[in-house]
């Protein structure tokens, strides 16, 4: 009597699960084929950083004060100033992100000084894999000064 | 030596072989490693060895400041990285007397609940999955990355979202969140449902959990078991409403808890846990009040010289964190007792004469995640 019922039993789990795999498979795809297509990157996504754009163009908003260098958990970033030649403060020189051990937390966005637009803004990148360890050396400062030769 | 008297088979000294099941077996969903002693099919000693993902999550608090030792919380149990910031975050709050906001308080309490319910969704499909069902695991992902989409839209990452700040939240949620949020509740109920027909009622998941791995409520005490393995063997505790953190008091949910305190209990308890997940949210969702998101707290933190607890009740169980502070910019020690840990102890007990399948099974039902067990 036993087996009886759990054969019956057997019988309705096996269609119940049939029935939910056929409505299923009349649904619209959930995968994203993604060389062909891609998703939308969120606005506050948290790739690697980078120098914000100066909206009135020319250097950079960053003043090399290192708060940033000082946040950051796995001291990845490098920063180095010269004074500035017109007037006080002092300007960015040198701006490295080691992205390899990077852990992307936006500790030092949220140190950086600067208002009202930060010196520093995450990308939206996110096609970083390769198969070498030179990619992970960003020099940002250079980064900085090609994205503005693009724009202008 | 009493259990080896269970095993239907000859004299275990002459037939006990030694088989490894792990590092990289995909059961243990990570790198743990079980050392089994077996007599044909039947387990006699099974001796987890820990240690293969140790990465010094204690220590590194010892060497970086406070807030920098924000990251970290969100990679020790990578699967509900939210509540794990949340005790960090609550340690430092209760030493230093900060006042958190009430809307930075219930975000917090709807951003955890939904990492605990990504959480559950993800340790029901990969255990589903280690039993022999594949498409459980799709559906479970495709609710996740609903989710983790709405998580990522207010905190820029999917997995280690790092979110939560002293004194509230690094930023406010948009329109799109609330809105997206009011509309997973129902959405997931009815998912819910689908879930309790395909997987929950069928017979040979029922046959493949029933009466396996039966933990008491005594053995629970005894190793320090915690979360869904304690309140599946009948014991109603829940941080949440023990020592009520955050406003988590303001809220109106049960505990689920089931008394076989097999591994089909702690399956059922998981899946009632979602459900009541989803009742808070919709209950914090309704009520959330405007206002700022981040309050006064110190432009560098140093805490006073002592000790300092805060326990929440992460998707896995009881987290507490404990610091001491020594007075300076960097922590003295912080120590974290988690809950994987002391779940994965008392499976060297509760597995011996128990079939090798069986026992897998048993595993899964403890729900580990091995970066937690390591720290």
């Amino acid at each position: 009597m036993k087996t009886f019922w759990e054969v019956l039993l057997g019988l309705k789990s096996l269609f119940t699960g049939l029935s939910i795999t056929i409505r299923e498979f009349f649904k619209p795809t959930i995968t994203t084929h993604y060389p062909r297509q891609t998703e939308t990157i969120p606005a506050r996504f948290r790739g690697h950083i980078q120098l914000t754009q100066n909206p009135d163009g020319g250097a950079s908003l960053c003043i090399a004060c290192k708060s940033c260098e000082r946040a950051c958990p796995s001291a990845c970033i490098i920063v180095e100033g010269v004074k500035k030649t017109d007037g006080p403060g002092k300007t960015v020189s040198e701006f490295r992100l080691d992205f390899g051990t990077c852990s992307l937390c936006g500790l030092c966005i949220e140190a950086c000084p600067v208002k009202p637009v930060k010196a520093i803004e995450f990308t939206k990148r996110y096609n970083l894999a390769s198969t070498t360890n030179d990619y992970a050396d960003m020099d940002l400062v250079q980064r900085y000064k090609d994205l503005q030769a693009k724009k202008s | 030596m009493k259990a080896l008297n269970l095993i239907p088979v000859g004299d275990p000294a002459d037939e006990t072989f030694t088989l490894n099941l792990g590092p990289q077996h995909p059961a243990t969903h990570g790198v743990l490693r079980v050392k089994l002693v077996m007599d044909g099919e039947y387990i006699t000693s099974a001796q987890p060895v820990i240690g293969y993902i140790h990465r010094m999550h204690e220590k590194m608090g010892e060497n970086r400041t406070w807030a920098q030792y924000l990251p970290n919380t969100s990679r020790v149990d990578y699967l509900s990285a939210m509540t794990y910031t949340h005790a960090f975050v609550g340690v430092v709050e209760r030493a230093l007397k900060i006042e958190v906001p009430q809307r930075a308080e219930y975000i917090r309490v709807i951003t955890s609940e939904l990492n605990r319910i990504a959480s559950h969704l993800v340790g029901w499909g990969a255990w589903v999955m280690d039993l022999g069902g594949f498409t459980p695991i799709l559906y479970a992902f495709d609710d996740r990355e609903k989710i983790l989409d709405l998580l990522e839209g207010i905190c820029g990452s999917r997995l280690t979202f790092c979110y939560y700040r002293f004194g509230g939240l690094c930023n406010d949620v948009d329109e799109a969140f609330v809105s997206g949020t009011k509309a997973f509740v129902p959405y997931m109920r009815e998912r819910m449902k689908m879930y309790k027909r395909l997987v929950t009622d069928n017979i040979i998941l029922r046959k493949r959990l029933e009466g396996i791995g039966p933990v008491s409520a005594e053995m629970c005490r005894r190793y320090g078991a915690c979360g869904p393995v304690l309140r599946g063997s009948g014991v109603a505790y829940d941080v949440r409403k023990a020592e009520p953190y955050s406003v988590y008091k303001d809220f109106d949910f049960d505990i689920p808890h089931y008394p076989q305190g097999d591994s089909m209990a702690r399956y059922l308890v998981r899946m009632d846990e979602i459900e009541q997940s989803l009742r808070i949210i919709e209950q914090a969702i309704a009520k959330l009040p405007d206002g700022p998101t981040m309050g006064k707290a110190p432009r560098i933190v140093k805490l006073p010289v002592g000790d300092f607890c805060y326990a929440t009740e992460c998707a896995r169980g009881r987290l507490l964190v404990r610091v001491t502070s020594d007075g300076k910019e960097n922590p003295y020690r912080v120590r974290l007792r988690t809950p994987c840990f002391t779940n994965l102890s008392l499976f060297e007990e509760a597995s011996k004469g128990m079939l090798l399948a069986d026992a897998i099974a048993f595993m899964g039902s403890l729900d580990l995640v091995i970066p937690d067990i390591d720290r």
